[in-house]
C-alpha cells in the first residue's frame, strides 16, 4: 500500500501523478486539509489560496490527460510571502503590506507555474525577512512542528514548518544571513541557498540585495535538486543573475564521495557551538569520512568578522531599499496625515515593526556622511578579505562542512529581548552569504528531540557538489525523513 | 560688474536624453501623455521590481564624452542618492556619483572680446529623472505624475571657469548644440529636456581662493540663465560690500520677479547617503566599444565652423550663426551644392532672408516651407541676372506663401528684370529730362546724386531694370 500522501517527498509525488496514481486534485486537497487542521497551532502560512489551488490542481490534472505535463505538474508547494504573487496577498510578513496585493508574479513564482507546481499559499516569515526566529513577523510567530514552544528560525520560519510537518511537500525561501539554512536546520528539513546570482531576484521584496537570493526548503537533497532545478537561470530581469547554463541537478547527485575533499573550519568548533551539536556534527563528518571523503582543516582567518560586518551591510542596503515604503503608492498610509512629513512618520512609523526600525536606522547612520567610511567602506572591504578567504579555502577543498546553528531551536521569547544573540544565531552561515557562495544544511541528529542541522558551503556553482554530499549522506542516515510525531 | 569683484560659475546641465525607453525600464519616454500613463512597475518602485539598464544611454553618453574630448570611463558605477520626496517612488534616485562614465571634458567658447575660451567639464554622469508633483486640482492633497519618472538624464558638471553669466550662458548653448548635433538629446527646453543649475560665487579680482557659493535651480532658457546669474552676482557684491557674508545655500530664480531667493533650509540638510546600487552591475566600456562609437559621432560645430571658413570663405561670424544647428548647416551646404550662385551670398540670404522667415513664423528649419532645392533656383535667377536681389525678396516672400518655385512667381508676377539696354536708356533719357536741377548739381561736382538718378529709374521699372547695367547708362549719359 503506498504511503499517505502528506509524507512523500516532492519526486514520490511527481512521480506518483506521472504514474496517475492519483490526481492533482486528490493531492492538494489532502494537503489542505492538513493545512485546515495544523495550522491554526503552527501559524506557517499567512495566506492559504485554496480556491486558486484547486482550480490550478484540476487545471494540472487535464494538462497530464493532454500529455502537456512539465516536472512539477500538480505538485503543490507554498511560497514564502516574500515572493510576490499575482493577484494574492504579498505581506512580506509586516503590516507595511497588510493589505498589498501584488500586480505581478516574481521570475520564480512564474518559473514554478510554468512547471504545473500547485500553490497552496504564503508561507509566514520574519518582517521582511530581518529575524531569526520568525518572531518579528507582525503576524504572529510561528511555531516549531518539533515542539510548538520552540521557534522554528527564521526568516524562512514559516517555510520550513509546513515542510516539517508535512503541510506541503516542499517550499520556497529567501537567505540574506542564513534565513534558507537556520530554519531548515532548527525543523530537520532540507535548506538550499545557491550562489548569488544563480536565481533571479525579480519580484523578490528586497532585504539587502547584494545578499539576497532565494532557495528551497525541502525534505532531501533529491527534492531540492529538482525544484531549483526549475527556479534558476538567467533572467534579464535580474542584472545581477548570471547567464550560465543551469546543469541537470539530479543527475549528478548520485557520485560518490570518495576523494571529496571536506573543509573544517576551526572557528566552527569554538565556545559558541552547543556541545551535544557539536557531537552531531562530529558524527555525521564521520560518515563522509566513511565513505571515501577526506577531512582537511582549513583557515578562514577574517571569519570572525562576519557577523559585524553582515551587520553593517546588510542594513545599509535595507535602509535605502524599504524607502520606497512611505505610504504614498501602496501598503499602509497613516490615517488623515496632517503634512507630508506627517503621512511618512506615521506610515512607516505604524507600518514597520520594531526589529525593521532598528535596522533602517543602523543602516542610515552607516551610511551617513561622516560615518560611511568607518562603517560601509570598512565593511566592505571586510567582506572582500572574507571572500579572498573562501577562494584560497576553495583552492584545498570541495565543500566547507560544519555546523549550520549554534544550537537547536530556542523557545520563542528566549532572545526577543537581546538583538545581539539573536544575530550570533546566523554566526555560520553569514559567511556564504557575503561571499555569494552556495549553502545547504541537512538534518544530522537531535539534541533533546529537535533538530541538529550540518552545513555545507561551496565554491560559486558548487551547488551540484552540495547536493551530491548531502544526498550520500542522506543515503546512509535517515535523520532527514523523521517526522515530529504528530503530523505523522 | 562692480570694479573689484569677480564672478565665479560653474554649471550643472541635465540634458534628457533622446531615447525610446526609460533608463531603467521599458515604459516610454514621449512627452504629454496623461498623467502616470508611462509609469511600469519598475517607475512606480513596486516591491520587488529591479532596474535593468537601457544600454542605449551608455552609447549616448560615450558620444557626448568622445564630442568634448573626455575621458570616457572604462568602469563606471550606479549609486544610489537617498531622501524621501512624493515624486522619488523608491525614495532614491539612481544616479552616479564617485564613478562618472564621463570625465575630464572641455569646450570652447567665445570671450567677451572674441577670442576663444576653454572651459572644462568636470564630468557627465547618467541618471534617472524624478517624476513630478502637481499642486493644482486636489483640494488639500498633491497629485503625483511619474510619466518623468524614470527618464533618463545626462548631467553635465562644468569647472568653475565660467565668468559672467554671458559667459555661462555661451558655454550652455555650446552644450546644447553639441548634444543636438550629436542626436543624444532633443534640447527642447519648454518640455524640460534640457535645463540647468547655475553655482555662483564672487571674489574681490586678484584673489585665488573661491567665494562661498549659492547654487541656483532649474534654469529652464537661456534669458533666464543670463537673468538669473546676473541678479545673484549683484545680490553677492551688494552682500559683501555692505560687510555682510554669503550663505552657501540652494536658490530658485524666480522669473516673474526677476530675482533669486533661497530654498526652504529644510531641504537643504539631506544628507543623501550615497552608496553604489547593489541592484545595477558596473557599466564596463572597453577600447573597441568607444572607437565603435567614435566611428557613429558626426561632425562637430567647431569643426563645421573651420571647415565652412575654408572650403566656402564665409565669414567667420556667419559660420558661427550656420552651424549652431546642424539641420541648418545641411541646409545651407545643400543650397550652396545646388547654385551657381557664391557661398557668400547664399550665408546672406540665409541668415538675413530665411532665418528671419522662420523666427517671424516660429518653424523650425526642418519645416522651412522653402526647400534647399528651390533656394538655390532662386540664388541662380539672381546669379544669372534674371532678376536683382531686391526682387529676390518678394520672390521668397511669394515662395513662402506657397506660389510655386522661383521660376514661377517671376513667371506669374512678371518680375523679369530688363537688361534691354536701348529700353533702360529709354528710361534713363525720361529721368534726366526731367529733372534738370538734379543734373546740373550732379554735373557740378555732387557725385552722390547718382544714387537719386538710380532710384528713380528704378520706381519707373517698377524695380526689374538690371541696377549695374543702370548704373553704367546713367554715369555714361550724366557725363555728357
Amino acid at each position: 500500500m503506498p504511503q499517505e500522501l502528506h509524507l512523500q517527498s516532492l519526486t514520490e509525488l511527481a512521480a506518483g501523478l506521472e504514474r496517475g496514481e492519483f490526481s492533482s486534485l486528490e493531492l492538494t486537497e489532502a494537503l489542505l486539509t492538513r493545512i485546515e487542521s495544523f495550522d491554526p497551532s503552527l501559524n506557517a502560512l499567512i495566506t492559504v489560496t485554496a480556491d486558486a489551488a484547486l482550480a490550478a490542481a484540476t487545471r494540472a490534472d487535464a494538462r497530464r490527460a493532454s500529455g502537456d505535463a512539465g516536472a512539477l505538474n500538480g505538485v503543490p508547494i507554498v511560497h514564502k510571502d516574500i515572493f510576490c504573487t499575482r493577484g494574492v496577498l504579498t505581506t512580506c510578513g509586516s503590516r507595511m503590506l497588510e493589505n498589498f496585493v501584488s500586480p505581478y508574479d516574481a521570475t520564480v513564482v512564474e518559473r514554478l507555474d510554468a512547471a504545473g507546481a500547485i500553490v497552496l499559499g504564503k508561507t509566514n516569515m520574519d518582517e521582511f525577512a530581518m529575524g531569526s526566529s520568525n518572531e518579528t513577523s507582525y503576524f504572529g510567530p510561528v511555531r516549531n512542528p518539533w515542539n510548538v514552544e520552540c521557534s522554528p528560525g527564521g526568516s524562512s520560519g514559516g517555510s520550513a514548518a509546513a515542510v516539517a510537518a508535512r503541510l506541503a511537500p516542499a517550499a520556497t525561501g529567501t537567505d540574506t544571513g542564513g534565513s534558507i539554512r537556520q530554519p531548515a536546520a532548527l525543523t530537520g528539513t532540507v535548506g538550499l541557498k545557491p550562489t548569488y546570482g544563480r536565481v533571479s531576484r525579480y519580484g523578490m521584496i528586497a532585504f539587502a540585495s547584494s545578499l539576497d537570493q532565494a532557495g528551497v526548503i525541502t525534505r532531501s537533497a533529491v527534492d531540492a535538486a529538482l525544484l531549483l532545478g526549475v527556479m534558476a537561470g538567467f533572467d534579464e530581469r535580474d542584472s545581477t543573475s548570471i547567464e550560465r547554463p543551469v546543469p541537470d541537478y539530479l543527475a549528478g547527485i548520485t557520485g560518490s564521495l570518495d576523494g571529496l575533499k571536506v573543509g573544517i573550519v576551526r572557528q566552527h568548533f569554538d565556545a559558541g557551538l552547543d556541545e551535544r551539536c557539536a557531537l552531531a556534527i562530529r558524527e555525521a563528518l564521520a560518515v563522509l569520512e566513511d565513505q571515501g571523503a577526506k577531512l582537511i582543516e582549513v583557515d578562514l582567518p577574517n571569519i570572525d568578522l562576519s557577523v559585524p560586518t553582515y551587520y553593517v551591510v546588510a542594513p545599509a542596503e535595507c535602509s535605502s531599499n524599504l524607502s520606497r515604503f512611505d505610504g504614498v503608492r501602496f501598503g499602509h498610509r497613516a490615517d488623515d496625515p496632517e503634512d507630508l512629513m506627517d503621512l511618512y512618520c506615521r506610515s512607516r512609523g505604524e507600518g514597520f515593526g520594531a526589529e525593521v526600525k532598528r535596522r533602517i536606522m543602523t543602516g542610515t547612520y552607516v551610511l551617513s556622511a561622516g560615518y560611511y567610511d568607518a562603517y560601509y567602506l570598512q565593511a566592505q572591504k571586510v567582506r572582500q578579505l572574507i571572500a579572498e578567504d573562501f577562494t584560497k579555502a576553495f583552492a584545498d577543498v570541495d565543500v566547507i562542512a560544519g555546523p549550520t546553528s549554534p544550537t537547536p531551536a530556542f523557545r520563542l521569547g528566549d532572545k526577543t529581548d537581546d538583538p545581539i544573540t539573536m544575530y550570533l544565531n546566523d554566526i555560520y552561515t553569514i559567511g556564504a552569504n557575503l561571499a555569494g557562495l552556495p549553502g545547504l544544511s541537512t538534518p544530522c541528529g537531535f539534541v533533546d528531540g529537535l533538530p541538529v542541522g550540518l552545513h555545507l558551503v561551496g565554491p560559486h556553482f558548487g551547488e551540484e557538489t552540495l547536493l551530491r554530499c548531502a544526498h550520500q549522506y542522506q543515503q546512509q542516515t535517515d535523520w532527514h525523513v523523521a517526522c515530529p510525531e504528530t503530523y505523522r | 560688474m562692480s570694479g573689484g569683484w569677480e564672478a565665479v560659475i560653474g554649471l550643472e546641465v541635465h540634458a534628457q536624453l533622446a531615447t525610446q525607453s526609460k533608463i531603467f525600464s521599458g515604459a516610454s519616454t514621449a512627452y504629454g501623455a496623461e498623467p502616470n500613463t508611462q509609469a511600469c512597475l519598475i517607475d512606480l518602485g513596486y516591491p520587488g521590481v529591479l532596474p535593468v539598464l537601457n544600454k542605449e544611454v551608455v552609447r549616448m553618453a560615450c558620444k557626448f564624452g568622445l564630442a568634448v574630448n573626455a575621458t570616457v570611463a572604462p568602469r563606471s558605477v550606479f549609486a544610489r542618492k537617498n531622501y524621501f520626496y512624493p515624486d522619488l517612488p523608491k525614495g532614491y534616485q539612481i544616479s552616479q556619483f564617485e564613478l562618472p562614465i564621463v570625465e575630464h571634458g572641455e569646450l570652447l567658447i567665445s570671450d567677451a572680446d572674441g577670442k576663444d575660451k576653454r572651459i572644462g567639464i568636470t564630468r557627465a554622469h547618467l541618471e534617472e529623472d524624478a517624476g513630478k508633483s502637481v499642486h493644482e486640482g486636489f483640494d488639500r492633497y498633491s497629485g503625483i505624475d511619474l510619466n518623468r519618472a524614470g527618464t533618463p538624464l545626462l548631467e553635465i558638471v562644468s569647472e568653475p571657469d565660467l565668468r559672467s553669466a554671458k559667459e555661462a550662458v555661451a558655454y550652455m548653448r555650446k552644450i546644447h548644440t553639441i548634444v543636438r548635433y550629436l542626436g543624444i538629446s532633443d534640447g527642447n527646453m519648454q518640455e524640460g529636456s534640457f535645463r540647468c543649475d547655475a553655482n555662483v560665487s564672487v571674489r574681490p579680482r586678484g584673489q585665488q581662493e573661491l567665494g562661498t557659493r549659492a547654487e541656483l535651480k532649474n534654469l529652464n532658457s537661456f534669458r533666464f540663465v543670463e537673468k538669473a546669474i546676473n541678479f545673484e552676482i549683484e545680490r553677492q557684491i551688494e552682500l559683501l560690500e555692505d560687510g555682510g557674508e554669503v550663505v552657501q545655500e540652494t536658490r530658485l530664480y524666480d522669473s516673474d520677479k526677476d530675482e533669486t531667493r533661497p530654498m526652504r533650509s529644510k531641504e537643504e540638510a539631506n544628507d543623501y547617503r550615497y552608496f553604489p546600487d547593489p541592484d545595477l552591475l558596473p557599466v564596463e566600456i572597453d577600447a573597441a566599444y568607444i572607437e565603435a562609437v567614435r566611428e557613429t559621432l558626426p561632425e562637430l560645430p567647431d569643426a563645421k565652423r573651420q571647415r565652412f571658413v575654408e572650403e566656402y570663405a564665409i565669414r567667420p561670424e556667419d559660420a558661427d550663426i550656420l552651424t549652431v544647428n546642424r539641420a541648418l548647416a545641411d541646409y545651407f551646404e545643400a543650397v550652396v551644392a545646388a547654385t551657381q550662385g557664391k557661398a557668400q551670398g547664399v550665408a546672406n540670404f540665409v541668415i538675413g532672408d530665411l532665418l528671419g522667415a522662420l523666427k517671424r513664423d516660429g518653424l523650425d528649419i526642418e519645416q522651412s516651407p522653402v526647400t534647399a532645392g528651390d533656394l538655390a533656383g532662386l540664388l541662380d535667377r539672381i546669379k544669372d541676372n534674371t532678376i536683382s536681389g531686391k526682387i529676390a525678396k518678394e520672390v521668397f516672400d511669394a515662395m513662402w506663401a506657397g506660389e510655386g518655385t522661383a521660376d514661377d512667381v517671376i513667371e506669374s508676377r512678371g518680375l523679369k528684370q530688363i537688361t534691354d539696354s536701348s529700353a533702360i536708356e529709354a528710361v534713363v533719357d525720361k529721368v534726366i529730362a526731367a529733372n534738370p536741377s538734379q543734373v546740373a548739381d550732379y554735373q557740378s561736382g555732387k557725385a552722390k546724386l547718382i544714387g537719386y538718378f538710380v532710384g528713380q529709374v528704378m520706381k519707373e521699372t517698377g524695380g526689374k531694370a538690371n541696377p549695374g547695367q543702370v548704373n553704367a547708362i546713367l554715369k555714361d549719359k550724366l557725363a555728357r
